[in-house]
């Protein structure tokens, strides 16, 4: 197939994507999924705006999640590095989510002034990966259960691709808690 | 005949409802929900007989406001197989648990994970 042949710029973009394996961050990918969004009907727009509106909640809270991991003085090297930069990339979503939200007319949740978290409950390191593993676990599902609602598909995989990211950090928190990392061949 | 066999079903499949495997399920709930706490979602502990949109303090949507909803066995698991469905407006964008033997699962978890 040619690019030639395809009338719809959204299609031809998806396949010049696919088949000259150009490899876009996910920050990439999600604001052209903004640029696309202008043109989606006003009903689409509004309804992607509110999940990704949810999503960016969600962001924002596992960034204040991971402050509160990285001041709580149990994570020690490497792992509070790792906490560290789980949290950049909860930020970056979280930017790029926002910015995508007003592309779309929409106006972006801001952070809480105060989060509940379980401080309480963590008293080691272990009980912080745990805490972190669960949030990304949840975000893995949230991601999942938002992915075919989005009446643009290119906002599909801009959340698949945030998705991807919080499947590795989920991963990788379960190897540090000596958890097997992939416990399935599916997420749900 | 058909009623009277999807209601057998439905008991069938809330007998054999497994807590811990509710409890599994509701890891997909973690990225907004706690069960003793206000999130991006409301908390579940006190879920059952309570009606939709009135936890104090929290932000729901109107449409979840509006909604009469009270919750049990029933609306729970209504609302679980297709959030946005259910009730259209909802902040709560997440297709759903398809399977009802998950949905009785996860009910049955919620409904002990408190006491």
């Amino acid at each position: 197939m040619s690019f030639l042949s395809i009338r719809n710029p959204a299609q031809a973009r998806r396949l010049f994507l696919t088949n000259s394996g150009l490899l876009l961050s996910g920050a990439a990918v999600a604001l052209l999924a903004g640029q696309d969004a202008l043109a989606a009907k006003a009903g689409d727009k509004a309804s992607d705006a509110k999940i990704l509106n949810t999503a960016l909640a969600a962001e924002l809270e596992a960034v204040a999640a991971y402050q509160v991991g990285a001041e709580s003085g149990l994570l020690q090297k490497p792992v509070l590095d790792l906490a560290v930069t789980f949290q950049g990339h909860h930020k970056e979503h979280a930017d790029v989510l926002a910015k995508t939200i007003q592309k779309l007319g929409g106006k972006p949740v801001a952070a809480k002034s105060k989060y509940d978290f379980p401080v309480q409950k963590l008293k080691s390191q272990a009980d912080v990966l745990r805490f972190a593993a669960g949030l990304e676990q949840g975000a893995v599902s949230a991601y999942l259960g938002a992915v075919p609602l989005f009446g643009n598909r290119d906002l599909s995989k801009a959340a698949a691709s945030i998705l991807g990211d919080e499947a590795m950090h989920w991963a990788v928190l379960r190897q540090a808690l000596g958890d097997a990392p992939v416990p399935a061949a599916f997420v749900s | 005949m058909i009623s009277a066999f999807a209601a057998v079903l439905a008991v069938g499949i809330a007998a054999a409802a497994d807590p811990e495997k509710g409890k599994e399920i509701y890891g997909r709930c973690l990225a907004c929900h706690a069960l003793e706490y206000d999130r991006v979602g409301p908390r579940h502990c006190g879920l059952f007989g309570r009606r939709a949109g009135s936890v104090p303090g929290f932000a729901y949507s109107e449409a979840m406001k509006r909604s009469k909803i009270v919750w049990n066995e029933k609306t729970l698991g209504r609302f679980l197989a297709n959030p946005l469905k259910a009730v259209p407006g909802t902040a709560m964008t997440y297709a759903g648990v398809a399977q009802a033997k998950e949905r009785a699962d996860l009910i049955a978890y919620l409904k002990t994970a408190c006491r």
